[in-house]
């Protein structure tokens, strides 16, 4: 089947993922945005959240803290400050996180520290979002 | 003559060098291994991303954002320089700070101020020391760990002396990584960042590319998301390539100062033992002379 896009996933550590797949979901800034094969050339930024794509009738997840995607005809690439695959999520940490980032937001200190913590928060609440739905 | 004491003890001490350089040599080559597959494992990170804002900014005026636009007027030069901590290294932080000082003088020539912003302990030292320059802020003992983190602090505080014009234009310096045995100071402008599409290539194409490309959200929010990170990535890289360099360049210092170890010891082990038969002939003379004279 010719109707393959190449996927690749990059942050500053690692090449997350490089695999040529189906269909990619992408969570954009102003909302989710699916990419076939053969789309229109296309640069976007990213918000926090998960990011899957099919391949060989499977549906994959992929965390992402932000960061933007380009596409070329062929190729969608994403450049992330940091990634995992869903099965590499460590759910613990995560929680560990977000009960941390939930604390800092009730106290309110300072702006900065506010909005550090709700980063944190989303990015924790994506992180078991993106490992919840592999359940599913 | 020195004595034969005074000798042995001299081979001791070298001998003693000798396992340290030789220690510090493995413990250089394990770290550069490690240095080495972060800084490539960065390399696509940033290849990528230079190539995405090259794709961007074709064509786009530079006054789309305050990144981009170059001063009228350049009052003073901002100059970050990354070096190790530790010195035992051979030239290789001499030869950053040389080309951090040739650079500050330059601009003082110009008739600028030159502000440092250095990283690393021996960065630190240098830039104090550079006559008629301010230092903004130093960091010191970052560079045995750190991650992009810390480069996304150190790019912070860049952009905003940037944009609060307390300078007009940012210089980086830092020993880039070419091979186990070539490491080269490096310098690059960070600010304004430079038009990554103008280099060489016809207007035309430009044209042609930009009409292809989707925006979202616009061409303006994007670059003001993706600017202030090219800063932090470029950071990032001067700081990885600087202590893969470091590491090589210890090596490379380590395993001369274990070979000179050895060569000494060699010298000196002859010199012990031409003394101690210098010694015994002596001492054997001695009993000789001393038999004659009873037999007489």
């Amino acid at each position: 089947m010719a109707s393959t896009i190449k996927l690749e996933i990059v942050t500053p550590d690692r090449v997350v993922l490089s695999e040529d797949v189906e269909y990619v979901g992408v969570p954009g800034v102003m909302g989710q945005f699916g990419v076939l094969n053969n789309h229109i050339p296309f640069l976007s930024a990213l918000s926090i959240g998960s990011l899957y794509y099919k391949k060989g009738g499977g549906t994959h997840y992929v965390f992402v803290s932000g960061g933007f995607a380009e596409v070329t005809g062929d190729s969608i690439t994403i450049l992330a400050e940091s990634a995992e695959r869903a099965e590499e999520i460590d759910v613990e940490r995560a929680r560990k996180a977000k009960e941390r980032a939930e604390r800092r937001l009730r106290e309110q200190r300072d702006n900065i520290d506010f909005n550090r913590a709700k980063a944190a928060l989303m990015r924790a609440i994506q992180r078991i979002n993106t490992k919840e739905r592999v359940g599913m | 003559m020195p004595s034969l004491k005074d000798v042995k003890k001299k081979i001791a001490s070298v001998e003693k060098t000798e396992q340290i350089t030789k220690a510090m040599n493995m413990v250089a080559s394990a770290k550069l291994r490690r240095a080495q597959e972060r800084i490539e494992k960065f390399r696509p990170y940033a290849d990528k991303y230079y190539e995405m804002l090259k794709d961007l900014s074709k064509g786009v005026d530079t006054s789309v954002h305050p990144l981009l636009e170059p001063r009228e007027e350049i009052k003073s030069t901002g100059i970050v320089i990354v070096t190790s901590e530790r010195g035992l290294c051979g030239a290789f932080n001499t030869n950053l700070t040389n080309t951090a000082g040739a650079l500050a003088k330059e601009k003082m020539a110009e008739g600028k101020q030159v502000k440092f912003l250095a990283v690393g302990r021996k960065a630190v030292q240098a830039a104090r020391k550079v006559e008629g320059a301010e230092v903004i802020n130093s960091y010191v003992g970052v560079m045995d760990s750190y991650d992009f983190t810390l480069a996304n602090k150190i790019g912070l505080e860049i952009i905003k002396v940037f944009e609060d014009r307390v300078v007009d234009e940012v210089f980086l310096i830092y020993g880039e990584f070419i091979s186990i045995l070539r490491q080269e100071p490096k310098t690059l402008q960070l600010l304004p960042v430079v038009h990554p599409g103008d280099e060489g290539e016809e207007g035309k194409e430009q044209e042609g590319a930009k009409a292809l490309y989707m925006y979202e959200p616009s061409v303006e929010g994007l670059l003001s998301e993706l600017l202030p990170r090219f800063v932090k990535v470029q950071v990032y890289r001067g700081m990885l390539d600087t202590s893969a360099s470091e590491h090589a360049a210890r090596m490379t210092a380590m395993d001369n100062a274990s070979k000179n170890c050895v060569e000494m010891i060699h010298k000196l082990t002859l010199a012990y033992n031409k003394a101690r038969q210098a010694a015994i002939t002596a001492e054997l003379l001695d009993i000789v002379g001393g038999a004659e004279a009873l037999k007489g």
